[in-house]
């Protein structure tokens, strides 16, 4: 059974594993449109 | 030598599937990519791209250093992954996030497939095939050469192994030319021959953790005095190499004064390692070699800055 200061921690690290995730993708189109750009204007 | 234990692997298998219910948080799977080892793999590769003749758009330059880093933390993940047994059982490593069970195996073998598959497509879709082939090649030989097939069978695998780690300085020149330059050959030359002595000074001191391990490094086999010979061999091979971009043009005379006055500091720290039988020696070394590189590497770069010290190593060219 878990305690409620480890469910906490749990939430928090799927948490800051969702927002890690949320930053990656969006970075990765932001990444992904730069280099469209830089490559169409080549 | 030591193969890998079945028993290890289901123990710490089990310590990880034990502990499944702390899912990883963010910082696991950064410590999967070894940022410290990343930190000097970008930095030379970034060197190797910056010191390649050409023009790259600045930001085909910043996503070629991503992928490196990408690339060489990729790499990172899947060593951890293999090794968790014999990370379990060494000091230096065992708190680690798998030996430790924060994480289970197959997220962290996952994360690095996926890291690596992502690091080459984005090369080759962003940059060039070369970089790309060169990137894939360099993941696969820390992988499966130096990994899976060396790392547990001879003393020789830090010296093999380590052209994954000198590869990087050459992706970052395929990246802007395209192709492999004789001159990147030398900065891969220049990390693969510093790579021994850098190895076998942390393994002088780490050496019962490595024992227990069952990992054959140099002093494990061979002992501490042929590993100290051996260290002092390589410094001596590292002069011609440290100089050589300078006697090719690549670098400056600043360049080729600092490189001198290093490979001389580097001798030295293995000269004394040699005559010294404690540990300390064998610390400063393992310290020194990381500052060696980074300063070669550092003073490669700021060589070739215009406007930096590029302009008094021509003027001390020109007087001279």
């Amino acid at each position: 059974m878990l305690t409620v200061s480890a469910m906490d921690d749990r939430q928090r690290r799927v948490r800051g594993r969702n927002r890690a995730l949320l930053a990656v993708l969006v970075g990765l189109v932001a990444l992904f449109y730069a280099i469209t750009i830089v490559r169409m204007g080549h | 030598m030591a193969k890998t234990s079945s028993a290890n692997l289901l123990a710490a298998d089990l310590a990880g599937s034990a502990a499944r219910l702390l899912d990883p948080g963010v910082d696991d799977y950064i410590a999967l990519l070894k940022p410290r080892v990343m930190s000097l793999v970008v930095f030379t590769g970034f060197v190797g791209l910056y010191l390649a003749p050409g023009h790259l758009h600045p930001l085909l330059a910043a996503v070629a250093v991503l992928c490196i880093a990408i690339g060489a933390g990729a790499a990172g993940a899947i060593n951890m992954w293999y090794d968790r047994d014999i990370d379990a059982v060494m000091k230096r490593t065992r708190a680690r996030p798998l030996p430790a069970g924060r994480m289970a195996p197959g997220d962290a073998l996952g994360f690095g497939c996926v890291l690596a598959a992502a690091s080459v497509i984005i090369m080759g879709l962003a940059v060039n095939c070369v970089a790309a082939t060169l990137l894939a090649g360099t993941i696969a030989f820390y992988v499966l050469v130096y990994t899976v097939w060396l790392k547990r069978r001879t003393p020789q695998n830090i010296v093999i192994g380590g052209a994954a780690g000198a590869l990087p300085p050459m992706v970052g020149w395929a990246a802007v030319t395209g192709d492999i330059g004789a001159a990147s050959l030398i900065l891969f030359a220049l990390i693969f021959f510093w790579t021994p002595p850098h190895f076998w000074a942390l393994s002088l001191y780490r050496t019962d953790d490595y024992a227990r391990a069952g990992v054959p490094m140099m002093p494990v086999v061979a002992g501490a005095r042929e590993t100290k010979k051996q260290m002092l061999l390589y410094t001596f091979v590292l002069w011609p190499i440290a100089l050589a971009p300078a006697l090719i043009g690549l670098t400056g005379l600043v360049y080729a004064v600092v490189a001198l006055v290093l490979s001389a500091l580097f001798t030295l720290t293995a000269i004394r390692v040699w005559y010294d039988g404690g540990e300390a020696s064998a610390r400063r070394m393992f310290a020194l070699s990381i500052v060696y590189l980074f300063l070669l590497f550092a003073v490669m770069l700021v060589d070739r800055a215009p406007g930096l010290v590029g302009g008094l190593g021509a003027m001390l060219e020109a007087g001279g």
